[in-house]
């Protein structure tokens, strides 16, 4: 089972030229429930980031996952792929659940 | 007092629904206000100083707004102006006002806040320790700070206030957070700050905060307890989740947003339906800190040349990996043999559009695609190098073999020439925050009247 079989919706977008954030729209109290197992530090890996610098937020109200965190790459700089940090969402919706 | 604040639409050059501008135009709104930027698209804009809005599409819809303004009779704001809100990008909006307001026959007021950072300020406020990084924030030092094309300071409500106090119709503004622009006139008139901030970021992007985000259009009455934010295009609706999930957006926190002079803490903010099309927000509440201005900056860092060429052979793509890891090594002995260069005097990477282009290292899923499109991008110091190092490698990319002992293959170049000069690359090169002791230390107004009153 993939995340994308459960949310509703996964998308990712800059959060200024520093931070990529990625929100996760679980749709039902019951996505939101499975998907709030998702490990962080299996997302950290996903991203190739350090999982001490990944911001979580787990919103109840709106049945959202949120996670941000430093590009590993400065938007626009050399090594940048996608300027908008838009494709990365597709990354975490394609993720394994672990159950 | 309540503050209507009719916000067109996210931003200027993507379009508005005209109905529903014209509906807001009626509900009487006290200003009209529209962001025309962000670091969105990239470091180009900020350094090279250009709008990434061709000039005829943001002429066509400032006209429109400019019209809606005079019928309206309130001032007109836009925030970061030409993208990057550069001096330069300021001066060529005031341009397409001056123009417009001619061929409109409107006599008009007009003020420029310029939000343009000279090196020498920054550098005297990193000397007196008043240049703080934010997280994570490249290094920084004075010569690093000289050769930066533009930096710019985001402008706070306080900024635009003063904008505003000048008795402009028309105030065009430099870099402004994108909050800022809409949250000063219902701070000004002494509405409930933490609603100001929080009906701004809501509102920031028009209808995004709606059911139908393309209709553009918002409108945010603000007062004393809280705000109320309807969209104008009858068929878009504002619902407590449409509203409440906007703070997601481009936001790397939803509960906490830094402006400056202090902080935007939504925790205990309530969203309710008035009714099917408008939600109301309360709660929500201003932490007032230290005066800082955000710092944006950037650099050229080095000039590129690209190469596509595209494998279509099954051999090849299937191999694609393998070849471009032969080609590489290849080319590095060539540039090393003909031009006496190594890396880091230059790079050159090629990524594999088809099965790693858009995440590099990070990709996980693999496929079995037709075709590989094969992007090389040389960066070097000048344009010339980068440009001679391209068409160097440029009979390899189209000719190099998988194995020494085999017919030369030809791959498809899509256009002649096959390598294409893309001039400077620019990088963000500041994520920092300036102290200052008056909001308009760092920030500057020139106002100026235009008289096109026809009689």
């Amino acid at each position: 089972m993939r995340v994308a079989d459960i949310a509703l919706k996964v998308r990712s977008k800059n959060a200024g030229p520093f931070w990529v954030t990625v929100d996760i729209f679980c749709g039902t109290a019951e996505a939101f429930s499975r998907l709030s197992r998702l490990q962080t530090a299996a997302i950290a890996r996903l991203y190739g980031q350090p999982e001490q610098l990944l911001k979580r937020f787990d919103i109840a109200d709106l049945n959202v996952i949120k996670i941000s965190f430093p590009r590993p790459v400065v938007q626009g700089s050399r090594d940048d792929r996608d300027m908008h940090g838009a494709q990365w969402a597709h990354l975490l919706a394609e993720m394994e659940l672990g159950d | 007092m309540p503050t209507r604040v009719l916000v067109p639409s996210g931003v200027l050059g993507l379009g508005f629904d005209r109905t529903a501008l014209a509906r807001g135009v009626a509900m009487r709104p006290h200003i009209i206000a529209i962001d025309g930027g962000s670091t969105d698209s990239g470091p180009f804009s900020l350094g090279a100083g250009q709008s990434k809005y061709s000039r005829a599409a943001t002429r066509a819809e400032w006209r429109e707004l400019m019209l809606a303004r005079a019928e309206a009779g309130v001032p007109l704001v836009i925030g970061t102006a030409g993208t990057c809100g550069a001096d330069a990008t300021v001066d060529w909006m005031f341009d397409i006002t001056r123009e417009l307001a001619g061929e409109l026959g409107q006599s008009l007021k007009i003020a420029r806040l310029y939000s343009g950072q000279p090196a020498e300020r920054v550098i005297a406020a990193l000397r007196a320790d008043r240049v703080l990084p934010l997280t994570p924030a490249p290094g920084i030092t004075e010569a690093g700070l000289s050769e930066m094309t533009n930096i710019v300071a985001l402008a706070g409500a306080e900024q635009v206030q003063a904008a505003l106090a000048t008795g402009a119709e028309i105030v065009i503004c430099g870099r402004t957070t994108d909050t800022a622009l809409i949250a000063a006139l219902p701070l000004a008139r002494g509405d409930d700050a933490g609603a100001a901030w929080h009906g701004a970021k809501i509102a920031e992007c028009g209808a995004l905060c709606s059911t139908h985000p393309m209709t553009g259009t918002i409108m945010v009455e603000f007062d004393e307890t809280g705000f109320t934010v309807e969209p104008m295009a009858l068929a878009a609706a504002c619902t407590p989740y449409s509203v409440s999930a906007h703070m997601l957006y481009e936001n790397s926190d939803p509960f906490r947003l830094h402006e400056p002079g202090g902080h935007l803490d939504v925790t205990a903010a309530r969203y309710a339906a008035l009714d099917e099309r408008r939600v109301r927000v309360e709660g929500s509440r201003w932490v007032p800190g230290p005066y800082t201005v955000k710092l944006e900056g950037a650099r050229a860092a080095g000039y590129q040349t690209t190469i596509l060429a595209i494998l279509r052979d099954p051999r090849y793509v299937a191999r694609a990996r393998d070849w471009v890891a032969g080609l590489q090594a290849f080319l590095a002995a060539e540039i090393s043999r003909r031009m006496g260069l190594e890396p880091p005097a230059y790079t050159l990477e090629f990524r594999l559009i088809g099965i790693e282009g858009a995440l590099g290292a990070m990709e996980t899923r693999q496929g079995q695609p037709v075709e590989v499109g094969v992007l090389g991008i040389v960066t070097a110091a000048s344009q010339a190098l980068a440009s001679e190092i391209g068409k160097l490698i440029n009979p390899f990319v189209l000719h190099h073999p998988l194995t020494p002992d085999e017919e030369l293959p030809t791959f498809a170049f899509p256009y002649s020439p096959a390598t294409t000069d893309r001039g400077a690359l620019y990088e963000f090169a500041l994520n920092h925050v300036m102290r200052i002791d008056e909001p308009m230390d760092a920030f500057r107004l020139t106002v100026t009247e235009v008289n096109h009153a026809r009689r």
